[in-house]
């Protein structure tokens, strides 16, 4: 009998991980729909942008406010969460408090007081982080795209960090013998006198329920992931070391291309020369649904958390065009996750639906809209990159069905006649020497 | 007084047998818009005067084909691009300056993988070198105690990480550099960039050069400097549309020298 908690609790566990996991490898399988590119090259650079963008936070706090108290929560929930591994050590093996055993009596009330002074400053910044979304109406949470499960998500998991915290604190401040120690309890000291009325077992039930609450909240957490846009918490270490190394004017070349232009300039080529046997189909050029773009734009999308810098940096968006970055990268992943559930309903195998990225989600007048500025780039804290999704569906336009707007094509029209933008003859290139 | 402008072509110094230590690509704008023709003149006088030793391609310059693959034409860039390369390789080019952000940005980061391996410089990091190496002098002149700020180009500043070289410059001339409250690696766009020069902008509630003008006039400035000819064109008709022309100039860095310099 007294072995069904930890049996209760290692199923729970068990069943917490394990469908996480279950989600994990859902996300594994989305992401490698991408085209594959290298990703292989200068490790130690990547390395070097992994530690000090994801780890190190660099690119948060070039906005002060947000910045430091995002700083706070994640410094908070990475530290507090050492506390998990007490509590799954607890409930595995029916101890309590098992780190009191093995640490002396002030190194342990040292970590515990540590871990509740946190938790009163992630609350703090989770309360503010509610006020700026729902009572301050920062511009950059009223979006179009963040209006229905977006905005609720964004609150969800807020409520989710409350909750566990409040736990937390709750649960330190009802055990009896932690606040006997009068080691550790720099916070929840307060929080005892208000169960003070409270019989001995009653104390005890509500420290188990909090104690049993704040795990299972924490493994219902871990698997809201999956499902909200809170993955960054995990995929910002991926996605900052596989992010763009080049310069960010530097746009990537297509091979394909390239193939075709060094064909057409080697004057020994056969002209009437017929594609061998077993070649395969020619490349599509650019990009019209997911599967067209590369696995890390795929895991770009998964990695956006929303928070909207790229779309409030953006020329086109600040002067009310509809172009959004943020709503490139949500309409990437929302696509992402259509594609993924029509092959699992289809037992592996994708069935066309009909629909794609381009025009069921993204529209022509956004694609255009864009100046290839960078801001969106430059603004993303996690290594996101809009743009190259812009401008891979802008070559899809233009090179497999000729869509672009008239004012280019004339323009492009004069590159290939005459080899400048405008129509002016190339002969006269030099005129500007004499003129006056 | 206007002097005689010397502007070599690769083809005359290839045939005298000499090789220049740089080609300036002047760019279609350069070459061909009339304001833009203006910056291109200045920084050929500033040349000039130092007496470096240059040459044009002239007639077998054509598009460097930034616009067209911002447009999505990557068939076309990379013909524009592998035209240009072998003209500049035959030419046995090492290094390029160029006024041009776009051109600039194109032959350094995109050109590489087809073949055209250059030294690429903007011209503000050119005029830089030229004056820490003590080859032009430059004082404030007409210049001194005026208020400029500075318009970062997109492909110069966010996409290529120059934001010192044309602050130097402006600092060098004794004028007051005032910053805009988007500057550096947070400068907003002129409005130019990705095509969008060449053709109407979408459907929005303004227009993006009224917007980064706005955000330049907000310091109360002289002369808005500028280090891209589109920028510069975005930026005049930004100035003219506030009807501030006869109070506010938009200048490019090379012609705030050659002014300077009275050439």
């Amino acid at each position: 009998m007294q072995y069904i908690p930890q049996i209760i609790f290692a199923i729970i566990l068990i069943f917490g991980i394990g469908f996480f996991a279950k989600n994990v490898l859902r996300l594994r399988r989305n992401i490698n729909l991408g085209k594959d590119v290298d990703v292989s090259d200068n490790k130690p650079q990547r390395w070097k942008n992994m530690a000090k963008i994801a780890l190190g936070q660099t690119k948060m706090v070039v906005r002060p406010i947000a910045g430091f108290l995002h700083v706070i929560v994640y410094v908070g929930f990475v530290i507090i969460n050492i506390e998990v591994l007490e509590i799954i050590i607890d409930g595995l093996f029916g101890t309590h408090r098992i780190g009191q055993k093995f640490l002396s009596e002030s190194i342990y009330g040292f970590l515990i007081g540590s871990f509740e002074v946190l938790a009163v400053l992630v609350l703090v910044s989770v309360i503010i982080f509610w006020i700026r979304r729902n009572i301050i109406k920062i511009k950059r949470f009223l979006s179009a795209e963040m209006t229905g499960w977006p905005k609720s998500d964004g609150n969800i998991i807020l409520y989710f960090e409350v909750v566990l915290m409040c736990l937390f604190l709750i649960m330190n401040a009802t055990d009896s013998s932690f606040q006997s120690l009068g080691s550790g309890n720099v916070i929840s000291q307060f929080i005892a006198p208000v169960f003070s009325g409270l019989s001995e077992s009653s104390l005890h039930m509500v420290e188990r329920s909090a104690w049993w609450l704040h795990i299972i909240g924490i493994l219902a957490f871990l698997n809201y992931l999956y499902y909200s846009k809170h993955l960054h918490i995990l995929l910002a270490f991926p996605n900052t070391f596989y992010g763009k190394l080049t310069p960010q004017g530097q746009f990537k070349n297509s091979d394909a291309v390239t193939k075709e232009v060094m064909l057409m300039m080697d004057p020994s080529a056969d002209p009437f020369a017929a594609p061998a046997e077993d070649a395969p189909d020619p490349e599509k050029f650019g990009a019209s649904d997911v599967t067209d773009l590369s696995w890390v734009q795929l895991l770009n999308s998964y990695t956006c958390t929303e928070c909207g810098r790229c779309t409030s940096e953006c020329p086109a968006n600040q002067t009310g065009k509809k172009l959004s970055p943020r709503k490139i990268m949500m309409d990437t992943r929302d696509r992402l996750e259509e594609v993924g559930k029509n092959i699992e309903a289809n037992n592996g195998t994708f069935v066309d639906d009909g629909k794609q990225l381009l025009g069921d989600y993204i529209s022509n007048e956004e694609l255009w809209a864009c100046t290839s500025c960078n801001a969106c780039v430059q603004a993303c804290p996690v290594s996101i990159d809009p743009l190259s999704i812009i401008m891979d569906m802008r070559q899809y336009l233009v090179m497999e069905q000729s869509a672009a707007p008239s004012d280019l094509n004339n323009m492009m029209g004069n590159i290939e006649n005459n080899g400048a933008p405008w129509p002016f003859n190339q002969m006269d290139r030099l005129n500007w020497v004499a003129e006056k | 007084m206007e002097n005689i402008l010397k502007v070599p072509t690769m083809a005359e110094l290839f045939a005298a047998g000499e090789q220049p230590e740089v080609l300036f690509w002047v760019g279609c704008a350069g070459s061909f818009d009339d304001r833009a023709k203006k910056i291109t003149k200045a920084f050929v006088k500033i040349l000039n005067k130092a007496n470096v030793s240059f040459a044009v391609l002239g007639t077998e310059e054509s598009c460097s084909g930034d616009p067209a693959k911002r447009s999505g034409n990557e068939f076309l860039f990379q013909m524009q691009a592998v035209t240009n390369i072998e003209v500049m390789n035959a030419y046995e080019v090492k290094k390029v300056v160029t006024a041009c952000p776009h051109c600039f940005n194109t032959i350094k980061n995109e050109y590489p993988g087809l073949g055209g391996n250059y030294e690429v410089v903007h011209h503000t990091q050119f005029l830089k070198q030229l004056l820490d190496d003590g080859r032009i002098s430059m004082e404030g002149g007409q210049f001194k105690g005026k208020r400029i700020t500075f318009h970062d180009p997109c492909y110069l500043g966010r996409a290529n990480g120059v934001y010192e070289a044309p602050r130097e410059l402006i600092r060098k001339l004794d004028a007051e550099l005032v910053e805009m409250k988007n500057c550096k690696k947070k400068g907003l766009c002129c409005g130019a960039g990705g095509a969008q020069m060449f053709k109407e902008p979408e459907q929005g509630n303004k227009d993006i050069n009224i917007e980064r003008t706005e955000q330049a006039l907000e310091t109360k400035p002289e002369i808005i400097a500028a280090g891209c000819p589109f920028c510069n064109t975005m930026m005049t008709d930004g100035v003219k549309n506030k009807e501030k022309e006869g109070a506010v100039e938009v200048m490019d860095i090379a012609e705030l020298i050659a002014t300077a310099e009275d050439l």
